[in-house]
């Protein structure tokens, strides 16, 4: 495993092939390039996702009209959900960081097939335009929410078949990166890499994979439906043709369900490797948190209905779809165990990705734990639709991802840009974030046992105070936000040059320079009896 | 929320909120718990205090336990979740029914003797069976109180939701799934009577709601109200989803009809063909589909009072 003379003339950042400048970056096939571009793309929608979210919150300070009209206020959280999931989240941290590392964890030189990889960016590009073009152009931005409900989706939003048109595309982007990946690990794996010593980020990754392979197809089933509804009136969804609006929500949840698993899987998959990292330390029950994986992967298909316990399904498929729900979260609550025995007797070093993945930990619990309230039969019917589903949510995809993107970041950012950044600006702007988001979200579980819905415009006098408190929350989030954003890309080109192995990680990635060379190995590594991921 | 004001305001109050205070207690005990274990463990074993880490790869018997423990805890919210939830499902035969109309963006109550309201009156102490009709998009009935919801699907038979009120008093209701522009407007209340003064209130023809009915021009008003026209037409000139009402009476306005433009005196056909076939003619500035035909909720004396209210309207 000794790779630290390289023979590799050129970082991937310096090489230069068949392209220069823009050109060499959008049509190379190399991993690591592909994985920047994502996280290029990704950082553009979310900050347009981002600025959306403060002009929702600052509507929401007061009631009555804030800032703008119902109207836009409607199309603000639309569009606020259709990036944040479909283009920010669900791509998320394999795309970025799955396609970064992948290969350099496995041993290989690149992905099982590296045209494919470049494909399925640009169908992500291709998506994005889609969709935004939709709601653009036409007679006016969709206002359904992001979940496209029939049959108010199919009354108002003419712009509605592109729309979910380029979510289908963005779709096969992630269908065909999960390809790509569950062949690279099982093909690809270098010599004496055996399943039971892949890292946990790989083995979530392919998780991630699967339920990719296999649930978003439905995306593409019921776009042929909408389609065939929409041009050739067979009525499908819309009651007015003799169709079934609940019928269109299952098909939704059917894939938009599992999609979160997309989104948490590599994010606990990240948190398994920067924990054990910073203590220095074997991961505590390592095959227990495999077995976990795997098992949210599959009980994670059949939990969709959850999302409509008051939208009218039988008792027995309600009673079915609660116990399941209760069963998901056991794998999740086994993780969350190991993680933290992880810190037990470990040599902790509190660097910034080890604040974010420590705050992960409790962001994501809180997260997880009024989950249990929403999964729960008697008190679902009380805060469903209501501003605790928005609090909970939150705390999951933004709390849980999104922590662990940044944890993620911080983390990988000296081998992805052999630079590293400032500390203390890095973890003043995490303190910032953290406190930002606490306060941000918190207030939304107790407006909704107040008993206020959600997708509000406009609100009764008695749910002010916590509205004020949130938006102040989201003040103090993106000034978090902007320290750690402004550090980051200041320290690409600015920051001190990094080691090759600054955290002293034992994952194969850190045995290579930073940035790592346009093929990563000089020789394929050979893994010996001894080594693992985590044996420190 | 839980007050003691409203508590046990209806027979369900019980069920929802001991499943769901099971639930947070026993969720804030492991946050709490897990993470003061974890700022411990962040502080003692900290690389200043412990340079050396002890390498321990897991303990088969602990991740028994904590798979076990969680399986059981879980599986108790569920008990509770399903008892709670499990008596919402069939409503007792004796309860008084009530239709209720969702449509963007009001309600509208019906009695069993044809009274409707815009408001929801119910005795206390009687189970109230409420069958939900959607008549655009879907709609959910949420009386946070009550600690009742249940959505309102269009073309969807015997969709219903059953309660009894505890406790006099008046309660929000609100629509909770999102139904376009004024969703956060479609909400009204919930007056909880004694059966007595409810039943000589039901009676009352002469009283729809508290106004006192003087004129035609206040009956029209009143209906107006209640059947929500003011969700989406003013009658002070502004403009919302529809035309304002202002001084529309014996102008002509331009409409298209069947793809033509053409002008059109407002007198009373136009008025009542813009209720029963609202898609006839649009007026120029504003779009198709919106809104929906009255037909079979408006006598023809209900008609004649809304035209004469909006004569008054100059």
């Amino acid at each position: 495993m000794n790779s630290t003379s390289v023979a590799n003339e050129a970082n991937y950042l310096k090489y230069r092939g068949k392209y220069k400048g823009l050109l060499g970056w959008i049509f190379s096939t190399d991993h690591k390039r592909i994985g920047l571009l994502y996280l290029y793309s990704m950082a553009t929608m979310f900050s347009v996702g981002l600025l959306l979210g403060l002009a929702m919150k600052l509507e929401l300070l007061a009631p009555g009209k804030t800032i703008m009209e119902a109207q836009t206020y409607n199309a603000t959280f639309t569009v606020h959900g259709v990036i944040m999931i479909f283009m920010v989240v669900v791509p998320g941290l394999p795309a970025v960081f799955g396609n970064f590392l992948l290969p350099i964890m496995i041993g290989a030189k690149d992905v099982a097939f590296p045209k494919l990889n470049l494909l399925s960016w640009w169908f992500y590009v291709a998506g994005v335009f889609l969709v935004l073009s939709a709601i653009l152009f036409g007679p006016g931005t969709p206002d359904t929410g992001w979940t496209f409900y029939a049959p108010y989706s199919f009354k108002t939003g003419t712009n509605l078949l592109p729309a979910i048109f380029g979510a289908f595309i963005l779709g096969f982007s992630s269908i065909l990166t999960g390809l790509n990946f569950l062949v690279t690990i099982h093909r690809l794996r270098c010599p004496g890499l055996k399943w039971t010593k892949l890292p946990l980020f790989v083995w979530t990754l392919y998780g991630t994979a699967w339920i990719q392979l296999l649930a978003t197809p439905v995306v593409g089933i019921t776009l042929v439906l909408v389609a065939l509804e929409r041009i050739f009136g067979v009525g499908v969804f819309d009651p007015a043709l003799g169709g079934d609006p609940i019928l269109y929500q299952h098909l939704f949840w059917i894939y938009s369900h599992p999609a979160v698993y997309i989104m948490i899987l590599p994010a606990m998959g990240a948190i398994s490797e920067i924990i054990p990292t910073f203590a220095q330390k074997h991961i505590f029950g390592y095959k227990a948190i495999i077995a976990s994986t795997m098992a949210i992967a599959f009980v994670g298909y059949l939990v969709w209905g959850h999302h409509m316990f008051t939208a009218g399904m039988s008792g027995t498929a309600q009673y079915y779809f609660s116990l399941l729900t209760f069963l998901v979260a056991i794998p999740s609550a086994i993780k969350v165990f190991n993680w933290i025995s992880t810190m037990y007797k470990g040599s902790i070093n509190v660097q910034t990705p080890f604040l974010w993945a420590a705050s992960f930990i409790f962001v994501f619990m809180i997260g997880g734990l009024s989950g249990l309230v929403l999964g729960a039969l008697a008190a679902n019917i009380y805060v469903h639709d209501t501003a605790f589903v928005v609090a909970h949510f939150h705390y999951i995809v933004f709390g849980g991802t999104g922590f662990a993107f940044f944890a993620a970041i911080h983390y990988w950012f000296p081998k992805i840009f052999g630079r590293m950044y400032d500390k203390t600006w890095a973890n003043t702007g995490w303190l910032l974030f953290f406190i930002g988001f606490v306060t941000l979200y918190s207030p939304m579980f107790y407006l909704g046992m107040m008993g206020m819905p959600r997708r509000y415009y406009d609100y009764l006098q008695e749910f002010h105070g916590g509205n004020i408190l949130s938006t102040i929350g989201s003040w103090v989030l993106v000034t978090g936000f902007v320290i750690v954003i402004v550090n980051l890309v200041r320290s690409v080109r600015k920051g001190p040059k990094a080691e090759m192995n600054p955290w002293h990680g034992k994952t194969l990635e850190w045995t290579v320079p930073s940035p790592p060379p346009l093929e990563n190995f000089d020789e394929i590594p050979v893994i010996e009896e001894n080594d693992g991921p985590y044996n420190y | 929320m839980y007050s003691s004001e409203i508590t046990q305001a209806s027979n369900f109050v019980k069920g929802v909120d001991t499943s769901f205070l099971i639930i947070l207690g026993i969720s804030f005990f492991f946050l709490i718990f897990l993470t003061v274990l974890m700022l411990v463990f962040i502080y003692k074993y900290n690389r200043k205090r412990n340079p050396k880490a002890t390498q321990i790869e897991g303990s088969t018997k602990l991740e028994v336990l904590w798979t076990v423990i969680p399986f059981l805890l879980t599986m108790l919210m569920f008990y509770f979740g399903w008892a709670g939830y499990k008596p919402m499902l069939k409503a007792p035969d004796d309860a008084m029914e009530v239709t209720v109309y969702g449509r963007m963006w009001n309600f509208m109550f019906e009695y069993e003797n044809g009274k409707r309201t815009d408001t929801l009156f119910l005795p206390k102490d009687k189970p109230v069976k409420l069958n939900l009709v959607a008549m655009d998009v879907l709609h959910s009935l949420y009386i946070p109180a009550f600690r009742v919801k249940q959505d309102m699907v269009p073309g969807k038979e015997n969709n219903f939701m059953w309660f009894e009120p505890q406790k006099k008093g008046t309660y929000e209701l609100f629509c909770a799934e999102y139904c376009g522009l004024q969703h956060s407007y479609m909400y009204s209340y919930v007056k909880v009577m004694e059966d007595s003064s409810f039943q000589s209130w039901m009676v009352d023809t002469t009283q729809v709601v508290a106004e006192n009915i003087e004129s035609p021009t206040a009956t029209g008003r009143r209906i107006m109200q209640n059947i929500g026209c003011f969700a989406c037409h003013t009658v002070d000139g502004s403009k919302l989803v529809g035309p304002s009402f202002k001084g529309i009476w014996g102008e002509e306005v331009t409409v298209t009809t069947g793809g033509e433009k053409r002008q059109v005196l407002v007198d009373e056909e136009y008025i009542r063909r813009s209720i029963f076939d609202p898609n006839a003619d649009i007026v120029d500035g504003f779009n198709k589909g919106l809104m929906l035909s009255y037909e079979g909720q408006l006598s023809e004396e209900d008609v004649e009072n809304i035209i004469e209210y909006l004569k008054t309207l100059h």
